[in-house]
């Protein structure tokens, strides 16, 4: 099989374990199993793991609550993020963050983050690190449209102009905050406009195709990495799931997530390895894969124990 | 009668409000369609339309700066937050702008911003605080925080007809919980009025929200091996009603303080300042604190069960102070 072949082939099976590690969570979360919030990724496979394919094992990554699949495609095991939606002590923040706070200083995964909006500039702080180091490292930051409207990714934006940092702004356009779709949330329909405003350079495409995700983000953090410049870049993906676990989505049509399942990443990423000659058995094998590590991670997390008081004492203060 | 659960009377006191008086408005991330995270504003936006049951952008400096600009021009703005925790987002606005504009103008603004709060579902460190002591430690801001149906909407029409930005704390886990008969009328609560929710003769509990409920568990408990507990749901924090805490301080002489928030210059810790200072010749024993540990929220449910000041936390101290 040819190189391209078997990129593609990586890419394909992280987008399966991302979504078929959710479905297991979801799977958890109404068996009651895990409570609090839960925000699924699925639909937007693409997005995470074609950005972080352009990474270094050095460069930073900071994301919002929607973060599993950041996590994932950052290398992070499906173990303690499973065992992390748990609440159990195996997990990656020792089952105190739960689904919305993974982190992993190891892999540079610096977060994600409940608070809306509030993570950008701290994208910036990382990426002001690395330029300040001369270490040539990159910092890539996830964040939804609906997000684009709180100051704190303003002042980000500002910050990272002005100092040129080396920082990739990566805006999830899911096409609804919550229940409210963009038009209702911004007056532009294309949020990569905002660079314009800090001289900023920009781009926008759909992650349908994760080859092309890949490339796109590329150049931005070969932009970053090799002139120390930033850019505010719109990936256009849909989520097909709710906002939430508890969000039934009735601001939208079934007819209209039936229509965006039909161009699905993952499905698309499987029609390109056909053409590249990958046969049934080659996916057969990934599922039976990929099935076996989730399992696995829910065994884990299922069998692990909870964490105790004195762990929240000592993590505290350091 | 049908019951009406604390968030449907929280609902309907907006919803009266704004029938009474077309310059009160709602604004928030998702309330008018939607009916809001929590379901508070449901229906509203379908009898007030859109220009009274208004969605903002995600946004909260913007949306409670936005509030007091129109309660300067003549509104009277409601402004929900989806969680309290992200109020802190809005934080200049609130404790810079909202809190001293008065005082500097004379420039009444009537905004209430609404706080749903509190922790107890295993929603993590960031959507489970209780940040009371942040406001009541602004002077120029009242803040309330009922703990049932009848002041949820009482609350909520006084703290809509004040001439002050309120802080309504509305705790999350009370939302569905808790219900009771209402009936019809113009059912109002005042600021600066606290409530015995219970009488009792040789301790008395000064609590507010969520932990009302678990001090009158505790009380009942109590009874039972003969100690008799008054609970006092103090309802306003600012400001404070010192003629009901005190004379239910002085009647037993016993004290606990309970808080949900982190106890360190929490709430209550100005409780007891104050009791200390102006009942002390009353009292007779130390005043006790039942607080969440100075800890953030875990995500694990179970955990954080255990590090919430409920019943039999409260209890304790209750026993212990009986005793003394
Ligand atoms: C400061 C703040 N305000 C509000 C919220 C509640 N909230 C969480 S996610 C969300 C919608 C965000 O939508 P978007 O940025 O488009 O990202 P998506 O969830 O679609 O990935 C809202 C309103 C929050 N967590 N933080």
């Amino acid at each position: 099989m040819t190189n391209q072949h078997d990129a593609l082939l990586d890419l394909y099976r992280q987008m399966v374990l991302i979504r078929r590690f959710e479905e297991a969570a979801a799977k958890a979360y109404s068996q009651g199993k895990i409570g609090g919030f839960l925000h699924l990724y699925i639909g937007q496979e693409a997005s995470a793991v074609g950005a972080l394919s352009t990474l270094t094992r050095d460069d930073y990554v900071v994301g919002t609550y929607r973060d599993h699949g950041l996590a994932l495609a950052r290398g992070m095991s499906a173990r303690s993020c499973m065992a992390e939606i748990y609440g159990k002590v195996t997990g990656c923040s020792q089952g105190l963050g739960g689904s919305m706070h993974f982190f992993d200083a190891e892999r540079r995964m610096m977060g994600g983050y409940g608070i809306v909006g509030g993570h950008v500039p701290l994208a910036a702080g990382c990426a002001f690190a690395a330029k300040y180091r001369g270490s040539g490292e990159v910092a890539l930051c996830f964040l939804g449209e609906g997000a684009v409207s709180i100051g704190d990714f303003h002042e980000a934006m500002s910050l990272a102009a002005l100092w040129k940092l080396p920082l990739v702004t990566i805006v999830e356009n899911n096409e609804y905050s919550m229940g409210t779709p963009l038009s209702r949330t911004m007056s532009v329909a294309d949020s990569s406009t905002k660079a314009l405003a800090y001289n900023m350079a920009r781009d926008r495409f759909e992650a349908k195709d994760v080859l092309v995700v890949r490339e796109r983000i590329g150049a931005a953090v070969e932009r970053a990495r090799r002139e120390s410049l930033p850019t505010l870049i719109e990936v256009q993906t849909y989520r097909y799931r709710g906002h939430s676990m508890s969000d039934p989505g009735k601001y939208r049509t079934a007819d209209e997530v039936e229509a965006r399942k039909k161009d699905d990443c993952i499905a698309n990423a499987e029609r390109s390895l056909r053409a590249l000659g990958a046969g049934d058995d080659v996916f057969a094998r990934v599922d039976q894969e990929i099935e076996a590590a989730v399992d696995d991670a829910v065994r884990f997390a299922d069998e692990s124990a909870e964490p105790g008081e004195e762990l929240i004492e000592a993590y505290t203060y350091a | 009668m049908a019951e009406t659960t604390y968030i449907d009377a929280i609902r309907r006191g907006l919803l009266e409000e704004m029938e009474r008086d077309a310059a009160v408005f709602l604004m928030g991330q998702d309330i008018a369609r939607f009916g809001g995270a929590f379901r508070a504003t449901k229906g509203l936006y379908e009898r007030f339309g859109r220009l009274r049951v208004v969605n903002t952008p995600l946004f909260e400096s913007g949306a409670i700066g936005a509030a007091l600009g129109a309660a300067l021009a003549g509104k009277r703005p409601v402004v929900e937050m989806q969680f309290a925790d992200f109020v802190s987002c809005g934080f200049n606005q609130i404790v810079n702008n909202l809190a001293k504009t008065y005082y500097r103008w004379e420039a009444e603004v009537p905004v209430v911003v609404r706080l749903p709060y509190g922790g107890g579902v295993g929603a993590g460190p960031f959507h489970s605080q209780s940040p009371e002591a942040w406001f009541a430690h602004t002077p120029g801001l009242a803040v309330v925080a009922p703990s049932t149906p009848r002041d949820a909407i009482g609350l909520m029409k006084s703290a809509i007809r004040d001439p002050n930005p309120v802080i309504y704390l509305e705790h999350r886990v009370l939302y569905r919980r808790e219900k009771e008969d209402l009936g019809e009328g113009d059912l109002t609560t005042p600021l600066g009025r606290a409530r015995i929710a219970r009488e009792g003769s040789d301790v008395t509990v000064l609590t507010w929200g969520w932990t009302v409920h678990e001090a009158l568990d505790a009380a009942a408990e109590a009874a039972k091996s003969g100690v008799s507990v008054e609970v006092v749901d103090l309802r306003t924090l600012v400001p404070l009603d010192e003629e009901t805490v005190f004379a239910a301080a002085k009647k037993t002489g016993k004290i606990v303080v309970v808080h949900e928030a982190t106890a360190t210059a929490g709430y209550g810790a100005e409780l007891v300042a104050r009791l200390a200072d102006l009942c002390f010749e009353h009292l007779d024993g130390p005043i006790l604190r039942v607080a969440y540990p100075d800890r953030p929220s875990p995500y694990n449910k179970n955990l954080e069960k255990e590090l919430l000041p409920g019943k039999a936390k409260i209890l304790d101290a209750v026993r212990r102070l009986a005793r003394y």
